[in-house]
């Protein structure tokens, strides 16, 4: 309760701020226009004061409307069509994450056009809204959909935040995603996160012989897409910042090595010429340079590559085990593993390998380090009996669980920092699933996706 | 890439149908400049004893390396450790006995950890068991040039089950012939 109370007043502290912060200008196509409302002085603080209150705060999410039902390039159908799919996304994005709790267009009536930037709002205070979304979806004469969002305070009948976006038919999701982090951003104070894609390792067949393929999709599992056929085993791949390129481990020729496979055009490259096996890539923040582990008469060490390709850099080097590395939010230090000391524990050392430094002393082993978006924390695996996923301090202390199963590993953070996802391997079964977990540690949910999944890495947001 | 066991020739056959299946089955377009994909390679674990061909193994075959060994092809490690104890000297030492008869024949030593890990350490600490394993048999004199090291961490355990049991089956080093 404490820190959901402290977590809530930091958002109300930093809500105003929001309205007119960077994170709002983010935009799909050229010229978005994002309009900071009127300010909305103390707007929460009738309904926050005390954790209920906040977790039933209603969001009503119907279906966006439209000028005229036109039929759309998009998957999704005509503009009516559409306007009640982004409104389904919205509120599935806004759904489980201990914030809201979002009534969708499946039990609400629709909005006249006319009423999008004018809300009949005593009938929205009738049916118990407490926050009320609107939006329009239209087709431009260029054949790409335009489509507005706006967030309302029913009780104080006031507009929050609007925003409009110009994209092609085929990323009408990503117009909703965008409108969910433009509510959420308002309401939270918080970074958006939702307009993100994961990068992960689909797999399928029995525990001894587990085809493992790498997939891709977006925050919330729609636009899955395999990215290989599993001839080759793939694991622990990485999206590059911009979304571009993906590195990950494969098997291919059977032998276990990086590739730095290309999106766009399907094709990969070695990302190192050389006769051994090479683990665990890393991008940096800016996307320029990628770590990556490779093992030499046993013992493994950290390297550094530029993305253009070259020679590498040597960042570790001692017996035993170091692997993996996250680089910092400025890129100026690396959280990485290390077994030097007699078990795997969490190190941090500068960017050129200087200075490097044990955080973990807190018992068990420790690994798998992920450095926050925000820079303030290091999410890791903490292995202890069962492997559970964990966050500390930078200097290894208010070290605390967010999760409690049997196996859970290998965290990545969403794009704000707030949520972390991880995979859980089932005993005995081995079966694999993807979850995401918020710093409280309490609200837990099940990623879905079509076959079993595992390695998940989470991107920034998307420009 | 496949050796002369029955075993393996057949088993890599049917992955590559599977494989072939799948990528019809979901078609992504498959990467253009990569070359083409062969199956993965087989952990193959052969504990059985070697095949009682009224003819006997071929000589210098994979068949013919575990019937010399007496199928012991795999040898274990502690948890969380690499070091070659006594049980494995033994093993390597018969290993190391027929490469040495067969100067021609190389073999890859595939390293494994059980599955109470992370994914990224168990794989270098796959191949520092592997490597393990090859050290030992080079400081019998087997030549390095004829041995290969793979590892597939926690991904290819020959014990399904997740006890301690199981675990301790899983962290190995196995010796494959190749042609």
């Amino acid at each position: 309760m404490t820190m959901r109370k402290l977590a809530l007043l930091l958002a109300l502290g930093t809500s105003m701020a929001v309205a007119a912060s960077p994170a709002l200008t983010q935009t799909i196509t050229p010229d978005p226009v994002v309009t900071p409302a009127a300010q909305p002085t103390g707007v929460l603080t009738g309904t926050v004061s005390d954790d209920t209150a906040w977790q039933s705060l209603g969001i009503y999410i119907p279906a966006f409307a439209t000028n005229a039902d036109t039929p759309t390039a998009a998957s999704g159908g005509s503009t009516a069509q559409l306007g009640r799919s982004i409104a389904e996304v919205i509120t599935g994005d806004l759904k489980n994450n201990g914030l809201f709790k979002p009534v969708g267009p499946a039990t609400l009536p629709g909005v006249p056009i006319i009423q999008v930037t004018t809300p009949d709002f005593p009938k929205w205070s009738e049916r118990g809204a407490e926050m009320l979304v609107h939006g329009s979806v239209q087709a431009a004469s260029n054949g790409n959909l335009l489509v507005g969002c706006y967030l309302y305070d029913v009780s104080l009948k006031q507009q929050l935040v609007k925003a409009n976006w110009e994209m092609a038919p085929s990323d009408w999701r990503r117009a909703a995603h965008k409108c969910a982090d433009t509510v959420y951003s308002r309401l939270s104070g918080e970074s958006p996160f939702f307009d993100s894609r994961i990068a992960y390792i689909a797999e399928t067949g029995p525990k001894d012989h587990r085809m493992k393929r790498l997939a891709i999709m977006d925050s919330d599992g729609a636009n899955h897409r395999f990215i290989t056929t599993g001839q080759a085993m793939a694991l622990t791949p990485r999206f590059s910042p911009d979304y571009k390129k993906i590195v990950y481990l494969s098997y291919l020729n059977g032998r276990p090595r990086i590739y730095v496979y290309d999106v766009e055009s399907a094709t990969q490259r070695l990302v190192a010429e050389t006769g051994s096996p090479t683990f665990a890539p890393r991008w940096s923040p800016d996307g320029k340079w990628i770590l990556y582990s490779m093992a030499t008469a046993g013992n493994t060490n950290i390297y550094r590559v530029s993305a253009q390709g070259g020679s590498a850099q040597k960042l570790t080097d001692t017996p035993g085990i170091n692997i993996g590395g996250s680089y910092s939010p400025d890129g100026r230090k690396i959280v990485f593993e290390s077994d030097r000391g007699g078990s795997q524990q969490v190190y941090v050392m500068n960017a050129d390998g200087s200075e490097q430094r044990r955080i973990s002393f807190f018992g068990g082993r420790a690994a798998t380090p992920e450095w926050s978006p925000r820079g303030d924390q290091i999410a890791f695996t903490h292995i202890a009996g069962n492997l559970s996923v964990g966050v500390m301090n930078l200097d290894g202390g208010g070290m605390r669980h967010l999760t409690d199963s049997w196996q859970d590993e290998a965290p990545t953070w969403a794009p704000n920092g707030r949520i972390i996802q991880f995979f859980r391997t089932e005993k005995t079964t081995g079966k694999t699933s993807i979850w995401q977990v918020d710093l409280t540690g309490r609200n837990e949910r099940r990623l879905p996706t079509p076959v079993d999944g595992s390695d998940p890495s989470w991107g920034p947001i998307r420009e | 890439m496949s050796s002369t066991s029955k075993f393996r020739v057949l088993s890599t056959t049917l992955l590559v149908g599977a494989g072939a299946l799948a990528m019809s089955a979901c078609a992504p377009k498959p990467p253009k400049q990569l070359p083409p994909e062969p199956g993965p390679v087989v952990a193959t674990q052969t504990y059985a004893p070697a095949p009682q061909l009224p003819a006997g193994p071929v000589p210098g075959s994979q068949a013919d390396f575990l019937a010399a060994i007496n199928g012991r092809d795999t040898i274990h490690f502690a948890f969380d450790k690499y070091n070659v104890d006594d049980i494995s000297v033994d093993i390597l030492k018969a290993q190391a006995g027929w490469l040495l008869k067969y100067p021609g024949k190389k073999v890859t030593l595939e390293g494994h950890a059980d599955e109470r890990g992370t994914r990224d350490y168990n794989l270098a600490l796959g191949e520092r068991r592997a490597t393990a394993a090859k050290n030992y048999l080079v400081s019998l004199g087997v030549d390095a040039s004829r041995i290969t090291t793979v590892s597939y961490g926690k991904e290819r355990p020959v014990d399904t089950a997740s006890t301690e049991e199981a675990w301790a089956k899983n962290r190995r080093a196995v010796t494959v012939t190749i042609d």
